[in-house]
């Protein structure tokens, strides 16, 4: 019996497409998955991610267990309400998950994916030990990312008052609670936005009021083209627990400062960069017809091989693009095997898109 | 439910043909394969001039979720592609049956419509359930 979200009948009133995603009944789309994309980039979208895991870290010991659980430095977040992208390893360094984790008033709040949820879970318990910290699923709330350039304007002219003027006053990766609301500035489309966490029993009505107010109602199909475009990974695709980050363009993500916090995967991570042999995580353009497809086989052009992580038509730029782990001498241009045709691209460094318009070079 | 054509003849692949009186035949795909594909990017039709044989691939479609062979039904010359799908995969989303047309065949041998196995709508419509069930 798959999992359904507080929205799911949301979602069959406006004629979603249902697929299973990571165990859940999701909409894959409501119509056409272009449509919804464009809407982001020149509008504003609404996507229901309460399938998606939150988990609040509270106790006198919150930040230095956080700074053992992860590769990036939650000491870097300077003031309440800033947020942070980081990976979660294991001693051997592949990826357990990624997540953004918020800092709150005295405690932290953690959003991880939702395939990976009961493994996360069990290995921030597994990890606590030794900590005086609480590590607590909150289910009973849903969570909706309203992304594009008219996204806060939108929300705030909805909320109104207070809340109106937190979203107004909030700088990017910042998050704050309102009540027992919890807005952030942040996404996973390359736009600006909001993802919203709230009680499960006020989602749905916000959920209309959204819809109703202009805000298109967007499928985990746009999500994924929108993400790619913006050249963010997705787990399970991008990298997994056999994956060094190093090796899926998340070096930016760890605070090799201080020298002394000793990390879970620190000593495996120092020992890759010493040996400097690992694949790296390009971006991939083909600007001519055909599209690049997850697991396609990548030529460089001293013959050694990488492979596509994801891939797909930007509705954006008009032709593919992809993520691909490619050898680490791989140079600005490369092939790839699509139907047993090589057909060149360009090896650019992502992102492709961001705030609707063409970046990479 | 999605729009079935009564008087076009199907593949189990999706396919639709719509013979003509002057020996020629329309290819396009069903309303149920765009819907299930979702939006068209690219249509790779065979050149004009060239032969395609029944039940070989003769084209591919690809969406922004995933690349799908298209059948040639019957065998026969290339007479005419649809240019506009080009500039316009998504007319094939739109108007499966009209616009979103693929190609044009003549026929090398009509007698094989008969020797074919080609689904009449009804058929191509149980079929398809039963797929979905």
């Amino acid at each position: 019996m798959a999992n359904k979200t507080v929205l799911f009948d949301k979602h069959v009133e406006a004629g979603a497409k249902i697929v299973d995603f990571g165990g859940w009944d999701m909409p894959i789309n409501y119509g056409s998955q272009i449509e919804e994309h464009k809407a982001v980039r020149q509008a504003a979208g609404v996507f229901d991610v309460s399938h998606m895991t939150v988990v609040d870290v509270t106790g006198d010991d919150s930040q230095v267990y956080l700074q053992k659980l992860l590769a990036n430095d939650v000491a870097r977040l300077k003031e309440d309400g800033k947020a942070l992208y980081s990976g979660m390893l294991k001693e051997d360094g592949g990826v357990i998950d990624d997540l953004i984790v918020y800092r709150m008033p005295g405690w932290y709040r953690v959003v991880v994916n939702c395939s990976t949820r009961e493994k996360d879970l069990a290995w921030m318990v597994k990890q606590a030990e030794g900590f005086s910290v609480d590590v607590n699923e909150r289910p009973e709330f849903s969570m909706v990312a309203v992304q594009g350039p008219n996204a806060r304007e939108k929300v705030a002219e909805l909320l109104g008052g207070e809340q109106a003027e937190l979203i107004r006053d909030l700088k990017v990766f910042q998050g704050k609670e309102s009540g027992d609301w919890f807005i952030a500035r942040t996404g996973y489309t390359g736009e600006d936005g909001l993802e919203i966490v709230l009680p499960n029993d006020v989602a749905p009505a916000f959920w209309q009021q959204l819809l109703d107010a202009g805000v298109v109602a967007c499928g985990l199909g746009a999500r994924d083209t929108l993400r790619l475009e913006a050249g963010m990974n997705l787990y399970g695709s991008d990298m997994d627990e056999s994956i060094s980050p190093l090796a899926a363009g998340m070096g930016w993500t760890i605070a090799w400062e201080p020298e002394d916090r000793d990390f879970l995967g620190r000593q495996a991570l120092e020992a890759q960069k010493v040996a400097g042999d690992l694949p790296k995580l390009v971006g991939l353009v083909l600007e001519t017809r055909g599209v690049l497809r997850g697991h396609q086989k990548v030529i460089a052009e001293d013959g050694s091989e990488g492979e596509i992580t994801s891939g797909t038509f930007s509705p954006t730029l008009g032709y593919s693009i992809a993520l691909a782990r490619v050898p680490k001498s791989t140079g600005d241009t490369a092939h790839v095997e699509i139907r047993g045709k090589l057909h060149a691209v360009k090896v650019v460094r992502p992102p492709f898109v961001r705030n609707g318009e063409r970046v990479y070079k | 439910m999605s729009e079935i054509r009564p008087e076009l003849k199907y593949l189990i692949s999706h396919e639709w043909l719509r013979v003509e009186s002057d020996g020629t035949a329309f290819v396009g795909i069903s309303d149920h394969a765009q819907d299930a594909m979702g939006d068209l990017v690219f249509v790779e039709t065979p050149e004009v001039g060239s032969t395609v044989t029944a039940g070989e691939e003769a084209g591919v479609v690809e969406s922004v979720k995933a690349a799908s062979d298209i059948y040639a039904p019957v065998s026969g010359e290339v007479v005419a592609i649809n240019e506009d799908l080009e500039e316009n995969p998504e007319a094939v989303n739109n108007d499966p049956y009209g616009d979103g047309w693929m190609f044009q065949i003549k026929l090398s041998d009509p007698a094989e419509l008969e020797s074919l196995e080609l689904l009449s709508a009804d058929d191509y419509v149980a079929k398809v359930e039963e797929e979905e069930h």
